[in-house]
């Protein structure tokens, strides 16, 4: 299939920036959406320009480094996957693709469609974690954890922390993702003792990496490549609530 | 500074503090209109029944009551706003260079224009304010009750506001972008405050458009009724207590 191409390419993270059309010819429908970048690379490679830059690792949908907005939406409009799963027999003969980084403040971009996610790790550095001795583990089943908290602890560890869900939010807010990972460590006895601290924590790097606030309009659920539902924002409301008053409190 | 105040102030300057605020204050003000409605709806009850509410509420507590209430809600309103302004403008901040392919999934008009919906619904109650509870106009604030001339006559000051079909068309546009304001802001109350998990998820939407529908019928009713001629014609306005005294 024969597809136009409208790719922003940005030469340094201080430079303007501006959409480049390219004619990406002869791309097979079994190939995935990377690939097909890889083959127009390959073409203008040849032609001795400058590839275009994009991020990935995995290419199985489980790590999170791909990005990219195609037509507008994170990782595309299929639901649930990344970009990397995106395959071209999604698309038609002749479609016009526009393909745009992750972008948020929070998320400078380092080169065309390659951008710095790093904000993500300062916020999990801020409370992600629980704080334990290492050394031989604990026996398993010392900690119930009752089958509804499991799931959904679970269901929030999903996340791959790509930021499709600050790609998607009208105000590039980051509050799906602080939401799941607070959520996977509060909801479990092991996380539980650093709820308040973890809470207080990744919410004031969050803020103080200049993400937006969530409007509810929830854009990120409908991008997560992983479905991870709002209602981790929801939780993460109460849980800051009352991480805030204790704090006023004590 | 003290620690209370100093929590207070962090609370503030987080971003889900100020949306906590923007929600309390959000529901204090959908509880007035829902109390507000009700009252309102007493014009179809006749002028006597209005005229009584209206003096009710001017009586309340003494006339403390109403005083109460005023500076309660005028205090909602302005941390609903100034809390807003800020969060929008930090939400604009946030994304610096816009997608050149814009795309929407699945966020409702209502909730994509909810500070041009505020900032109408803003200039809409200085308006009302103006219109029927300061009442610049001299006219509609000298009607006297004609079965109890010492007291004001509100249900004949409705009436006669409503004459102008300008006005009329101002209160459709006003209160129509209210309740698409209130068709996400309600909704999102329940999200804002933590009250909604996957259990409830679902209910709170229908029940922020059910009342949204419902304030939209109520207060446009009114004003509907009264152009049709429902409630009677309006009461002949009596020239401005200025002109006696010029003539002596
Ligand atoms: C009778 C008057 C009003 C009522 C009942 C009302 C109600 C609400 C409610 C319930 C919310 C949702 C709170 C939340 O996000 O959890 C909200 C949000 C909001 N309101 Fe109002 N509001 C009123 C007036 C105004 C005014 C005058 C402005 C003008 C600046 C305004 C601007 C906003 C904005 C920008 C939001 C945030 C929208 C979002 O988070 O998506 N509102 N309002
Ligand atoms: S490259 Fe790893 S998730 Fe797409």
């Amino acid at each position: 299939m024969n597809l136009t191409l409208k790719v922003w390419r940005q030469e340094s993270p201080n430079d303007k920036g501006n959409i480049e059309t390219y004619e990406a010819k002869d791309i097979p429908a079994e190939a995935s959406f990377l690939e097909m970048l890889d083959i127009v690379n390959e073409e203008i490679i040849v032609a001795g320009g400058d590839p275009i830059h994009f991020d990935h690792d995995c290419r199985e949908g489980i790590c999170g480094a791909c990005s990219l907005t195609i037509n507008g939406v994170p990782h595309s409009k299929e639901n649930g996957i990344t970009t990397c799963q995106v395959h071209m027999r999604k698309f038609r003969d002749g479609d016009t693709i526009w393909i745009e980084p992750f972008r948020a403040r929070a998320f400078p971009i380092v080169k065309d469609l390659v951008t710095d996610r790093a904000s993500f790790d300062r916020i999990i550095a801020s409370g992600g974690y629980i704080s334990v001795r290492t050394g031989s583990a604990v026996d398993a089943n010392s900690l119930p954890v009752n089958f509804e908290d499991a799931s959904e602890s679970f269901n929030a560890a999903a996340c791959i922390g790509c930021g499709a869900c600050v790609a998607a939010c009208k105000n590039a807010s980051a509050m799906l993702f602080v939401g799941a990972k607070a959520a996977h460590l509060n909801l479990l006895p092991q996380g539980e003792p650093e709820k308040d601290k973890r809470v207080l924590g990744m919410v004031r790097q969050m803020d103080a990496e200049g993400f937006g606030n969530c409007t509810n309009q929830y854009e990120c659920e409908a991008v997560c490549p992983k479905e991870i539902s709002t209602d981790v924002i929801a939780k993460l409301n109460r849980d800051y609530a009352t991480a805030a008053t204790r704090e006023a409190v004590e | 500074m003290n620690s209370l105040g100093k929590s207070l102030c962090r609370f503030w300057h987080s971003s889900i503090g100020k949306k906590i605020v923007v929600a309390l204050t959000g529901a204090m003000l959908i509880l007035f209109l829902l109390g507000h409605v009700v009252g309102n709806l007493l014009v179809f009850a006749g002028r006597e029944a209005m005229n009584d509410y209206a003096e009710f509420l001017l009586h309340m507590m003494h006339g403390t009551g109403i005083w109460v209430a005023r500076i309660g809600l005028l205090v909602a309103l302005v941390l609903h706003i100034v809390a807003t302004v800020s969060l929008v403008r930090q939400n604009r901040a946030a994304r610096d260079v816009d997608y050149s392919c814009k795309e929407t999934v699945q966020a409702s008009k209502s909730s994509r224009i909810m500070i041009w919906s505020g900032l109408t619904v803003l200039a809409f109650v200085i308006f009302h304010i103006l219109h029927f509870t300061v009442r610049v106009d001299s006219g509609l604030a000298n009607l006297h009750d004609p079965a109890n001339p010492d007291r004001h006559d509100t249900f004949g000051m409705v009436v006669a506001g409503f004459q102008n079909p300008l006005v009329v068309l101002f209160y459709i546009v006003g209160i129509s972008l209210l309740c698409s304001h209130l068709s996400h802001g309600i909704a999102s109350v329940f999200q804002t405050l933590g009250w909604r998990s996957k259990k409830v998820a679902g209910p709170e939407k229908k029940l922020g458009w059910a009342i949204a529908i419902l304030l939209w019928l109520g207060f446009l009713s009114i004003p509907v009724a009264t152009m049709m001629g429902c409630l009677g014609d309006p009461p002949k306005i009596h020239a401005a207590v200025e002109e006696p005294a010029k003539a002596e």
